[in-house]
């Protein structure tokens, strides 16, 4: 295939995606919105208000972009892991298969999906935290980098989570009992100041902690860790992801027998 | 001319050990309107999730036209179009948009898929149809949808599993139609079915695989004159008499209107007819009492021809 069918290609998965989550936005998109506008109620403004300042900042300011970047993690995963997984089931994946379509275009093209839900999603949260504080972006460039790499990570993590799942069970065992977790003990309600020393280091080998205090990092300009760390660890999973999805689109592994 | 589809010595063994294909070799020509025939299970389903790649080959080589799948396989993968046996689209989708998409997996830019899409579509008289979920369509429809999704890139190569299982008989007769124009036009067919009448009507070259090894290639019609015996069925508009008595033919009277006669390879059909006329007897109608590749069919997986 030439370079130009590769992207009608890529862009013909794309389109397919953002119609599919647009097509069931009472699924994919509502939800996120409602969610999160409950987290702004009660943790900024009911129990938020008798917490005080944390990190400098209202306690509804610093949870607001754990809770942003909480959509962008959540959306990217579910939209990738739902629609591959679908595809799978009821064997529509085999119209990519048959086709010339390179595998890192079928890859880029589900990950661009996932992409643009989580920022969709992200988009709207952001609009409806505005009702309840002030928008702070200390770095535009940081916030727009840590957005896009995030979602790319987690929609690579929602594809090989497609890829093993041999029912919906499947897909929703890691979002509820990995990803869930790891997304409230990395720092969205809490700044890592506020932990004894030891849990403190155990926090650091949650990935979501280098997400969300980076992201804090890009809005409010505090963060728990390293900002440098926190780019190479994403940079780091987003890699190892990328490689082990195309490892299992090039084997074929319970895609083809 | 180099072959639509070659393929040597192809194997096939999935990882509980069961040998699917034990080394066949095929080619197909190009323009041809070709039958892979055989039982459940014979490796008709292996053989073509190979060709299209749903299925990864054990050992051996395929080629489509003249492009072997190890060297580029997505340049093979251009000039073929599959309609598998099981609906593979997804049923929320529209048919149009499952039609417009597929060519634009194929690097087809949008307002082309869209023309091939309407073409296709009315072709197949699903025009009317294409802004319904397709889950919504009648089981024709949706096999009808899949053949349009299967020619939106125009292959020169069209490969259909079981392409009229669970289609009524008028439906049918209208996706032979469209299969002859199709291959009339210049593509190359093959075709598996269950349906022996089938393959006998549009198919000129025929293999018959049984066990993972192919047991018969040749034309339909080479196929046929190795029919030693074939019985048929005469219906008489008059009462036929007790004992109906044809010399050097195997006859028997089923009821009062209905006779069966066999006829030997060599044997004239006219005889019978001239001995019946003899008899008094008016025939109204005579049809084969069994279709006749389904004889051979039988004789040949049950190793009796």
């Amino acid at each position: 295939m030439s370079l130009a069918e590769q992207y009608i290609a890529f862009m013909t998965i794309v389109r397919k995606e953002i119609k599919r989550y647009l097509r069931i936005w009472t699924q994919t998109l509502l939800p996120s919105a409602i969610t999160m506008s409950l987290y702004f109620v009660i943790f900024g403004t009911l129990i938020g208000s008798r917490i005080g300042e944390m990190g400098g900042f209202s306690y509804m300011q610093f949870v607001v972009p754990g809770l942003i970047m909480m959509a962008i993690v959540t959306n990217s995963y579910s939209n990738v892991v739902s629609s591959f997984f679908g595809s799978k089931f009821n064997n529509s994946v085999e119209e990519l298969l048959v086709s010339p379509v390179p595998n890192y275009v079928i890859l880029m093209g589900y990950v661009t999906g996932g992409v643009t839900r989580g920022l969709f999603v992200a988009i709207v949260v952001t609009l409806v935290s505005l009702f309840f504080t002030e928008l702070h972006i200390h770095s535009y460039l940081v916030v727009v980098v840590i957005v896009l790499m995030t979602s790319v990570l987690f929609a690579l993590a929602g594809f090989i989570n497609a890829v093993y799942a041999n029912s919906f069970d499947d897909i929703s065992i890691v979002p509820t009992f990995v990803l869930t977790p790891l997304i409230y003990l990395g720092g969205v309600f809490y700044s890592m100041d506020l932990l004894p020393e030891f849990w403190a280091n155990v926090s650091r080998l949650n990935p979501l902690v280098y997400v969300v205090n980076a992201f804090r990092y890009g809005m409010l300009g505090v963060s728990d860790v390293s900002l440098t760390v926190s780019f190479a660890m994403i940079a780091f999973f987003t890699v190892v992801a990328f490689s082990y999805s195309m490892h299992l689109l090039n084997t074929g592994k319970r895609l083809r027998q | 001319m180099i072959p639509a589809l070659q393929i040597e010595n192809l194997c096939k063994v999935y990882a509980d050990g069961f040998a699917a294909l034990k080394g066949i070799s095929l080619q197909v020509e190009q323009g041809d309107f070709f039958a892979l025939l055989g039982p459940n299970g014979a490796g008709k389903s292996t053989t073509i999730g190979i060709i299209c790649s749903l299925v990864a080959k054990t050992q051996g080589s395929l080629s489509v036209f003249g492009v072997n799948i190890d060297e580029d396989f997505p340049a093979a993968k251009k000039f073929i179009g599959v309609v598998p046996q099981e609906f593979n689209f997804n049923q929320f989708e529209k048919g149009i948009d499952i039609v417009v998409n597929q060519a634009g997996y194929y690097g087809l830019p949008r307002e082309l898929a869209k023309e091939r899409a309407e073409k296709y579509l009315k072709a197949l008289g699903l025009w009317d149809k294409r802004e319904i979920p397709s889950r919504m369509l009648s089981g024709g429809m949706k096999r009808r949808l899949m053949i349009a999704r299967a020619l939106v890139h125009e292959p020169r190569l069209l490969i259909l599993d079981e392409p009229t299982a669970g289609v009524d008989i008028e439906m049918r007769r209208s996706m032979w139609d469209f299969l002859k124009k199709i291959n009339a036009a210049g593509t190359t067919i093959i075709l598996t079915t269950h349906y022996l009448e089938e393959a006998e009507a549009l198919c000129r070259n025929i293999a018959i695989i049984n066990h993972g090894e192919i047991v018969e290639n040749t034309s339909v019609r080479a196929l046929l004159s190795q029919l030693h015996r074939e019985v048929f069925i005469f219906d008489s508009s008059n009462a036929l008499p007790q004992d109906v008595v044809i010399a050097g033919f195997a006859v028997q009277r089923i009821d009062d209107h209905t006779l069966e006669v066999a006829v030997e390879k060599g044997q004239h059909i006219n005889e019978v007819f001239a001995a019946l006329n003899t008899l008094g007897v008016q025939v109204a109608s005579m049809r084969n009492k069994a279709n006749r590749l389904e004889e051979m069919f039988v004789n040949l997986v049950e190793g009796g021809a």
